[in-house]
């Protein structure tokens, strides 16, 4: 069996003075998996979502991710490792407004020697063949401004910046609560290909259960946390 | 590094607005303070540049930047003469190459009166050497010949033959206590120099003597009105004392036993005054209060680089979505707090840099006005040493206060994550 990509094992995590927020006993997702990961506003996805990218380290519990346990890494490594091997997509404004559609593409390849390599000597042929891939060819567009693009522009511009230069992880914040329904599927269809395409692992957050039977595999944070299960206990 | 300075290039030009107005107001704060430095030392070449060739001014006892003051710059008085017997004993040492003696205390219309020889105008130099050289007409002939510096003719409108009458003293034309009887014609019009020649009206030593006669008593006479010019004509007008006297030697070396042997003469206390040694002395005196100018511009500068900080601080709050963007694409907290940093450095940079080029373009259009109408020379040419060093002084301040935003923008990033809770 191939190793996963994320394996989480019995971490908590609480903000500074803040209640618990996750107690997670097991979580995983391997490699070519393309996870949902559903739960309301406020369970804890954005959290989770920041211990995996390194950028939190939890009190307690070990995160695998790629076979590097996350807790034993210096900050500045976990950052290396995000910056090498995991692309982001947040929920809204996910573009620096003074780059260009392909300067926001290319802003990982600045951070990350390992992309730049995988991205190729023409990275921004690279680019330019992503956003077609995604949608988005139109030579004028590219020289907008990023904030005079549409929301579901802007969200597959955000969409080839994660994924150029080939990162084995993809994890996506809640890419479609800002879209239309017809925007929002044909956004997660083109993502989806791409993440196959690459062979990249996606995990993918949302709080609308409905954009479960596009992925392939679901999973309830409420299932998982433990956390969520003692406040419903409570309520 | 350079992709963290490409990445602050364009983040400053999506602010362009804001940062502009930061780079002038570094930019002016930095022009203020080269234009200060350069009328400073502008204004010492100047003095520099005003007397030249000569070797030893010689007068009455006073103190020597005094001497210098009253005898080259116009500025202030004698309080004593020298008598023309001791003058012709100077004159006549055989170490002594050339002198000029110049008789003060007399003014037209606010312009100070130099009676002197005609030797004055052969041997006076400025600015590094350049002789007098006349504009219109010649140097004076007639007893009652004025040549007037360039200032004098252009304030005054006037031209060669326009007569003119002098006045006792330095006050305005006071009617009945002056020279106003013994008119004198404009017989030449000097070039413009830079220094006070061009404010002065030149005549010779023996008209200042024919325009006292009858004041022998130190006040008018009230008959001498009544004295004809031919009468005054055929009467000795060897003067009987002189200011103060120009010298040039025969050998630069003999310059400091001249100078004792001068100012230990025994037949009348004399004090002889090496002018470049004066003007050092005047330079003491006023360093202090350069040095408070000085001081007062830095501290302008020190105002401009605050604007810096404040633009980048102001802006923070609304970057911090972008510092989060940075961080998930792989910025790590260095490369948030070099951005900040270099940010500020370019400001700064650009400030100076357009500082150094708005001062420089003022001095090129203004360096002419000021020459002639204050004799303030600015140093003009290329961006020297000053300008370097302010460039490199501002750059670095720059990087320097950068840090207190960038690593307020560091420790944010760090507690924001990747969510920021907008």
């Amino acid at each position: 069996m191939s190793q996963p990509v994320i394996d989480i094992r019995d971490i908590a995590f609480a903000w500074k003075q803040g209640p618990q927020v996750l107690d997670i006993p097991a979580f995983r997702v391997d490699a070519g998996e393309r996870v949902f990961l559903r739960g309301p506003s406020g369970s804890g996805k954005s959290t989770l979502l920041g211990l995996i990218a390194g950028v939190l380290a939890p009190q307690s519990g070990t995160i695998h991710v790629l076979g590097q346990d996350m807790s034993a890494l210096s900050p500045s490594k976990r950052d290396r490792l995000r910056a090498d091997h995991v692309g982001v997509i947040f929920q809204m404004f996910n573009l620096v407004p003074y780059l260009s559609v392909t300067g926001n593409v290319l802003l990982p390849l600045r951070f990350s020697p390992a992309r730049r390599k995988a991205a190729g000597h023409d990275a921004e042929g690279e680019a330019r063949r992503l956003l077609a891939r995604l949608g988005l060819e139109d030579a004028q567009m590219l020289k907008r401004r990023v904030s005079d693009l549409s929301v579901g522009q802007q969200q597959r511009v955000a969409a080839a910046r994660a994924l150029i230069g080939a990162p084995e992880l993809i994890i996506a914040d809640e890419p479609t609560s800002a879209l239309d329904a017809d925007a929002r599927d044909r956004f997660i269809a083109l993502l989806s290909e791409e993440v196959t395409r690459t062979g990249a692992s996606l995990l993918f957050v949302s709080h609308d259960a409905s954009l479960a039977p596009l992925f392939t595999r679901a999973v309830d944070l409420a299932a998982v946390n433990q956390v969520m299960n003692r406040a419903g206990a409570l309520a | 590094m350079s992709a963290l300075l490409s990445l602050a290039w364009a983040s400053l030009l999506n602010r362009k607005g804001s940062v502009i107005l930061t780079i002038v107001a570094v930019a002016l704060s930095v022009a203020l303070f080269l234009g200060v430095e350069k009328a400073r030392s502008g204004a010492r070449e100047g003095f520099g540049n005003t007397i030249s060739g000569t070797d030893l001014i010689v007068g009455a006892p006073t103190g020597s930047v005094n001497l210098l003051l009253y005898s080259v710059f116009r500025m202030g008085g004698a309080t004593a003469e020298v008598s023309w017997p001791t003058y012709e004993k100077i004159a006549s040492r055989e170490d002594v190459a050339w002198t000029v003696p110049i008789a003060l205390g007399d003014s037209h219309r606010g312009y100070r009166v130099m009676g002197t020889s005609p030797d004055y105008f052969e041997h006076y130099k400025f600015g590094g050497g350049q002789q007098l050289t006349f504009a219109q007409g010649e140097p004076f002939e007639d007893l009652f010949d004025a040549v007037i510096g360039s200032e004098v003719a252009r304030e005054l409108g006037y031209t060669p033959e326009t007569p003119v009458t002098l006045s006792h003293g330095l006050g305005a034309a006071d009617l009945g206590s002056g020279h106003e009887n013994r008119p004198f014609r404009i017989r030449g019009i000097l070039k413009p120099t830079g220094t006070p020649v061009d404010r002065t009206v030149h005549v010779s030593l023996e008209a200042i003597t024919a325009i006292h006669v009858g004041w022998e008593s130190g006040a008018k006479n009230p008959l001498a009105d009544t004295i004809p010019e031919e009468m005054i004509r055929s009467f000795d007008l060897t003067p009987r004392t002189v200011t103060a006297i120009f010298v040039g030697l025969e050998r630069k070396g003999t310059i400091l036993t001249t100078r004792r042997a001068i100012n230990t003469n025994r037949s009348e206390p004399l004090m002889a005054i090496i002018p470049g040694e004066a003007l050092a002395e005047l330079w003491n005196v006023t360093s202090v209060a350069e040095r408070a100018l000085l001081a007062v511009s830095a501290f302008v500068i020190a105002v401009g680089l605050v604007s810096i900080l404040t633009s980048i601080l102001t802006s923070l709050n609304e970057r911090r979505r972008e510092m989060s963007i940075l961080r998930a694409t792989g910025a790590r907290p260095h490369h948030i707090f070099l951005l900040l940093v270099f940010e500020a450095g370019l400001v700064g940079f650009l400030g100076a840099v357009l500082g150094i080029v708005l001062i420089h373009g003022l001095i090129a259009v203004l360096a002419p006005l000021l020459q002639a109408q204050y004799g303030v020379a600015f140093s003009m040419g290329a961006p020297g040493l000053v300008d370097l060093a302010v460039l490199g002084a501002v750059t670095a301040a720059s990087l320097v206060i950068g840090a207190i935003p960038a690593l307020t923008a560091m420790r944010r990033s760090l507690a924001d994550g990747l969510s920021v809770r907008l």
